[in-house]
């Protein structure tokens, strides 16, 4: 395979800002029309980009009889009833279950993908070994395989292993760093800290264990916090994996359930269907908005260096 | 001279020293790696060794593999129209809808990089549907956004353009999948963005200098220095592409309709593997989708001394 080769993008300081010269007045008020241009389409362009949601948002409280009668935007007779419905659940299971078994998935996939990724990450970015090279690139090489391709023999043995219709199957691969954006992400952080202080560690005679735990791991919180938003997010969100593993609808995670309350209504009860993605997105949503700059973050670091 | 022995041998310890010190590191490095060796050997190697030995097998999960050599293949390719048109539908959604996003996210990204009034703001906004584009709740929005009378049908209707439902036409469903995906240009904008900051001003001031207009000095210096990021952006967002399941199965509520023209590579595969149980037929589809993305790599990596610039090479 070719060596894998993130792109390299050396850090400048910013050269001094036009803006920061003495300018005459004609350009400057130029400048300020110009600006304001620029807010208006970049304004309007969030706001195309935003619609599905707000979509969601204002549909939920429709009832469904206005689906298709009522085009706007906001409801005619703005009702909550959408919500009270979808809270009763569905098959007997009421709607809290599937949120605590989301919230439980997650949580497990936080936990082993933060333990799991560190370690190998610290193992990568800091340890000279024999073989080393070899296994980073296999390591991205997974970066690029599509899952697909392991799905089926995956299955073939958790269903040997009769753990089909448990958590295991979606919880395990979290704490063996089967997930190489999370690996690859710490590492490139890790390559970031000068490495004067684990070296003057090492003189002193520290082993790779301390120097993991007191050095490294108190420096990469901001790469650990981004992984687990990540984490959370893609296992709350993930649909093909519970839809392989889990059978029993009181196991069912929110995207499957959700896929009943769609199937069960499609046309005629569209209000309590869109209240229930409402509420599946929500938590996300929340997620999203406090820690949104380390999200960013983490992307931004992915794609730039090497 | 005692002296200076006596530093050499601190600075250079004796062979079985070091040797003993590199068996420690050996030791420590696969110590560390213990979590992703058990993953890597037991969830990734060995399951793409045991799929590449089920594609060469009929195996319905309740009898033993029956091994029938190329057979899945020739079958694929001249023996089964869906898997054709699955293909087909696939490729127009990676080589459209891929560009169109690539081209919006250096579009916005370039915009954002203009002015800094409000940028947390107008990044974070953009950046939202990557993170919940692949959810069940955005393709349930975006069925009832598309469907008859929905909010897209309407506001076309204004303009005079009456397309109705677009979830049922198949002319128009996958256009709208395409959508789907460009609405999610937030993840590659980010990038972008990241890159742009990198240039050096002075590039394009020198440009300016040379009399280069706004054009040539995107086609001069822009593309150029972040020719890296477009390089990753693209592989990456490919091989995503390729691999689009979720939307397609809400979408079509799990059919691949209408006429099978949501029936994208990877919702044929699940549709082979888990509703008939050919675990067999499914594993050669997975294989052959591999060899899609290791060939599109492939280009692309071999392509990229043409066209990708890295900092630092001569120029």
């Amino acid at each position: 395979m070719t060596t894998f080769e993130a792109p390299r993008v050396e850090v400048v300081e910013n050269a001094l800002e036009p803006d920061s010269q003495i300018q005459p007045r004609r350009r400057v008020k130029r400048k300020t029309v110009n600006t304001l241009i620029w807010f208006v389409v970049l304004l309007a362009m969030t706001a195309i980009v935003l619609y599905p949601l707000v979509w969601l948002v204002f549909a939920s409280f429709k009832p469904s009889s206005e689906f298709g009668s009522n085009p706007g935007l906001i409801p005619e007779s703005p009702t909550v009833d959408n919500y009270f419905k979808v809270i009763e659940g569905i098959g007997g299971t009421p709607l809290w279950q599937f949120f605590a078994n989301s919230f439980f998935i997650a949580i497990m996939a936080v936990i082993g993908t933060l333990f799991s990724s560190a370690l190998a990450a610290y193992a990568f970015a800091r340890i000279k070994f024999r073989g080393v090279g070899l296994l980073f690139a296999a390591m991205i090489g997974t970066l690029l395989l599509p899952f697909h391709v392991i799905m089926i023999p995956q299955y073939i043995i958790f269903n040997k292993l009769e753990l089909v219709d448990t958590y295991v199957p979606l919880i395990l691969p979290k704490f063996l760093a089967t997930e190489a954006f999370f690996v690859f992400l710490i590492v490139q952080f890790i390559r970031n800290i000068p490495r004067d202080m684990d070296e003057a560690a090492r003189i002193d005679g520290a082993g790779h264990l301390r120097i993991f735990f007191s050095i490294i791991l108190p420096l990469i919180k901001p790469a650990l916090i981004t992984s687990a938003i990540f984490t959370f997010i893609w296992t709350w969100n993930d649909f093909l994996g519970p839809l392989l593993y889990v059978n029993s609808p009181e196991k069912y995670p929110l995207p499957i359930a959700l896929r009943l309350y769609n199937d069960a209504t499609s046309t005629s009860d569209y209000g309590a269907t869109v209240a229930v993605s409402f509420l599946a997105l929500l938590p996300i949503l929340i997620f999203f908005i406090v820690f949104q700059r380390f999200l960013v973050a983490g992307v931004a670091t992915q794609g730039l260096k090497g | 001279m005692r002296q200076s022995r006596r530093d050499e041998s601190r600075k250079l310890p004796s062979s079985a020293g070091r040797r003993a010190a590199a068996r420690r590191e050996t030791a420590a490095g696969y110590g560390f790696l213990i979590p992703w060796l058990i993953g890597f050997a037991g969830l990734t190697l060995g399951p793409m060794i045991y799929s590449l030995y089920l594609a060469f097998t009929k195996y319905n999960l309740f009898t033993e593999p029956e091994w029938v050599g190329f057979d899945n293949f020739v079958r694929m390719f001249t023996d089964d129209p869906n898997y054709i048109q699955s293909v087909q539908i696939t490729l127009v959604y990676v080589l459209v809808g891929t560009p169109i996003k690539l081209a919006a996210a250096l579009a916005i990204a370039m915009l954002l990089n203009y002015r800094d009034v409000g940028s947390g703001f107008f990044r974070s906004s953009f950046y939202a549907p990557s993170l919940i584009g692949a959810s069940v709740s955005v393709a349930i929005v975006w069925r009832a956004m598309f469907s008859t009378g929905g909010p897209v049908d309407n506001s076309l209707s204004l303009f005079g353009i009456n397309l109705g439902g677009w979830v049922g036409n198949v002319d128009l469903v996958i256009p709208m999948m395409i959508l789907l995906a460009v609405w999610q240009f937030g993840a590659p904008m980010v990038i972008f963005l990241a890159g742009l900051k990198q240039i050096p001003q002075e590039l394009y001031e020198a440009a300016e200098v040379d009399g280069a207009g706004p054009v040539r000095k995107f086609r001069s210096v822009t593309i150029p220095m972040l020719s890296s990021v477009i390089f990753f952006n693209l592989l990456l967002e490919m091989i995503n592409a390729f691999q689009v399941f979720t939307s397609a199965y809400i979408i079509s509520n799990g059919s691949g309709g209408p006429a099978g023209m949501t029936n994208f590579y990877t919702l044929y595969l699940y549709k082979r593997g888990f509703a008939d149980l050919q675990m067999g037929y499914a594993s050669a589809m997975a294989w052959v989708l591999v060899i899609a993305v290791a060939i599109i790599a492939f280009i692309l990596f071999k392509t990229q001394k043409s066209w990708v610039h890295y900092a630092g090479e001569n120029r």
